[in-house]
């Protein structure tokens, strides 16, 4: 082997090392439950826990709710401005990285101030509206990763052609969208989705101030009252995650394919 | 509107800021006709073409197909067709669902959308090719089925927008003549837009030679090329040799040429004894022998000798001025060499007065 290979792999040990050890030990510990050897009763604990699947249930939903309301808002956005108002892209940029400047507990605060049940628009005056309240931070808490799988898409294919084309063969905007943009990008799409979802699954500051029965909350719940059963959790977290990333790399093989040849 | 108007074009501009790059521009062109707008990158072809489309909303002036006024009409409800350069397939359609999108979009049922499909394929000779997707397929094939889109849905007008500048040279001769052909068939009237005058010269009724936004010449290729009506048309259509000469006689309409005076066909008016004129003549009108109707020879020396194929072409020095003659190619005779004495014989009839 020669000595520059030799030294890329003990860089890539010392690196995998680093996020494999502490995961390899919480694995370990959440299998030490019953004393004295290797079992999976943690897990068992958390799946027979009812809360585990109301909060899992209540999650998913809303993370859910936030894909289609993501898509919804930030297809046609992306697909406007790449076309009519590309001199607007650096302002989407800059509207779109905020939730990743803004910390997530300014944010749940603002939204009380302005939500709270004494004002013009109540949303925290019920449950249905603190979850539809939920539902809209988790799609700005997820924009700068949608608007950006969905951007990457988007450049990918030449949208204008694709669209005039349409265009002149009688086809209107929503057709446009739904028939030729949307299914082009779909895997962009789904990679925006499962990158929401991913984030929705384990999110606990906003979850947990607008008090809804979410995933992140109950693991914090559970993480500070039992020993073995956080640790069972963060692997499932972990699990759901990379099965989320994991669909993101399948489904980059189903793109659609385009052809430049001139021959 | 009688079928000679299908197509008018009345004082059309398009103005982006201070920049005019159309201007004024008017045509009228006859139902099943196929024209060319010819051009260099930046003379507004593309811009007049799109402004047709309706892709591009025109400053001023006014588009009427078949006696519809389409200029404020959206793309989508003008109903005519176009090919892109960049083929412009959905990629996520096979090419059977391609060809039907115009026709599903215009709510034709499920089985006429599938004969007209079938139709389409045999025409563009691509038959069995439904199933299978636009990067199957080559360049040729994928600008083919994009024309047989275009067409499926019956469209007024076909627009191309120099749709075989992706392909390779032999592909373009091949389908440039598949597209005429198939226009022919459908007695459609097309709208093709190029910068390579072999193109245009070949599949055209008639050519619009476009610059700097305006029209410099229309008519038919056999006009455009042998009596160009601008110097800016003759220059850029074909190759052009230009001989300096002075005017010896304006009311002779005769011409001192390498020391010789000749008698010019048609001298334009305004032209006065002593002045520099520019005199242009094609290659091939030029003859290193003698022809019956020659009646200018000057002699010069070969400056250098291109093999074409059939066509060789010297480059001639004539006392100062270099010239192209092109003569076919003869294979049991010996090209001439460089350095060689020649003389270049032509008629005066074939000579055009560049007009400044």
């Amino acid at each position: 082997m020669k000595p520059n290979k030799l030294w890329a792999w003990i860089v890539f040990g010392i690196g995998a090392a680093y996020f494999l050890v502490p995961l390899i030990a919480t694995f370990e510990f959440s299998l030490k439950m019953r004393r004295g050897y290797y079992s999976f009763d943690s897990y068992a604990s958390v799946f027979s826990d009812p809360r585990f699947q109301t909060t899992f249930g209540y999650s998913t939903l809303i993370g859910l709710f936030a894909i289609v309301v993501g898509i919804l808002v930030v297809v046609p956005a992306v697909y406007f401005v790449r076309l009519r108002l590309p001199h607007l892209r650096p302002l989407m940029e800059f509207i779109t990285l905020l939730p990743l400047i803004i910390p997530a507990i300014v944010l749940v605060y603002g939204y009380i101030r302005l939500y709270n049940s004494s004002s013009i628009i109540p949303f925290t005056g019920s449950a249905l509206g603190t979850d539809v309240l939920l539902t809209c931070a988790y799609v700005t808490l997820a924009l700068p990763y949608m608007y950006r799988a969905v951007d990457t898409g988007m450049r990918a294919i030449d949208i204008k052609t694709l669209t005039e084309a349409a265009q002149i063969m009688g086809a209107d905007t929503a057709r446009i969208i739904t028939s030729i943009i949307l299914p082009n990008i779909l895997v962009a799409v789904l990679s925006g989705a499962f990158l929401t979802f991913a984030i929705v699954i384990g999110e606990f500051t906003i979850a947990s101030l607008l008090n809804r029965p979410a995933f992140g909350p109950y693991l914090q719940n559970i993480g500070a009252n039992r020993a073995y059963e956080p640790s069972a959790l963060a692997i499932i977290s972990f699990i759901i995650t990379w099965g989320a990333m994991g669909m993101i790399q399948l489904l980059a093989r189903f793109a659609p394919r385009t052809s430049a040849r001139t021959d | 509107m009688s079928d000679e108007h299908f197509l008018r074009v009345e004082n059309l501009t398009k103005t982006y800021g201070t920049t005019t790059v159309v201007k004024g521009v008017s045509f009228d062109f006859a139902k099943g006709e196929f024209i060319s707008l010819l051009g260099p990158s930046g003379c507004g072809k593309t811009t007049i073409l799109r402004m047709i489309a309706g892709f591009e909303t025109p400053s001023r002036g006014s588009i009427t197909v078949d006696g519809e006024n389409i200029t404020a009409i959206p793309p989508n409800q003008r109903r005519l067709g176009m090919v892109f350069q960049a083929y412009a397939l959905f990629p996520n359609l096979n090419v059977g669902d391609n060809i039907a999108f115009g026709l599903k979009v215009a709510g034709i049922g499920r089985d006429e959308r599938r004969t007209r499909v079938e139709e389409m394929l045999k025409l563009i000779g691509l038959p069995g090719y439904d199933k299978r997707f636009p990067y199957e397929l080559s360049g040729g094939q994928q600008q083919r089925v994009a024309l047989a889109r275009a067409i499926a849905p019956r469209p007024r007008l076909l627009l191309l927008d120099e749709p075989l500048s992706a392909l390779d040279a032999k592909i373009r001769v091949s389908l440039r003549q598949e597209i005429r052909a198939i226009q022919r068939e459908l007695g459609i009237t097309t709208v093709f837009v190029t910068h390579d005058q072999e193109e245009a010269l070949s599949i055209s009724d008639r050519i619009v030679v476009m610059n700097a936004g305006d029209i410099e010449q229309l008519g038919t290729p056999h006009d455009i090329y042998n009596r160009p009506a601008t110097r800016f048309a003759a220059t850029f259509v074909g190759q052009l040799n230009t001989l300096p000469a002075r005017i010896s006689d304006a009311a002779a309409g005769q011409a001192n040429l390498g020391g010789r005076t000749i008698t010019l066909p048609g001298l334009p008016s305004g032209i006065v004894n002593g002045a520099e004129i520019g005199l242009a003549i094609r290659p091939e009108m030029l003859s290193p022998v003698p022809r019956a109707e020659s009646d200018i020879s000057l002699d010069g020396t070969i400056h250098d000798v291109s093999f074409l194929g059939s066509v060789v072409r010297l480059r001639v020095d004539l006392q100062g001025t270099m010239v192209n003659v092109d003569t076919f190619n003869d294979q049991s005779a010996v090209p001439p060499s460089r350095g060689d004495a020649v003389a270049v014989h032509m008629a005066s009839r074939d000579l055009m007065i560049l007009p400044r």
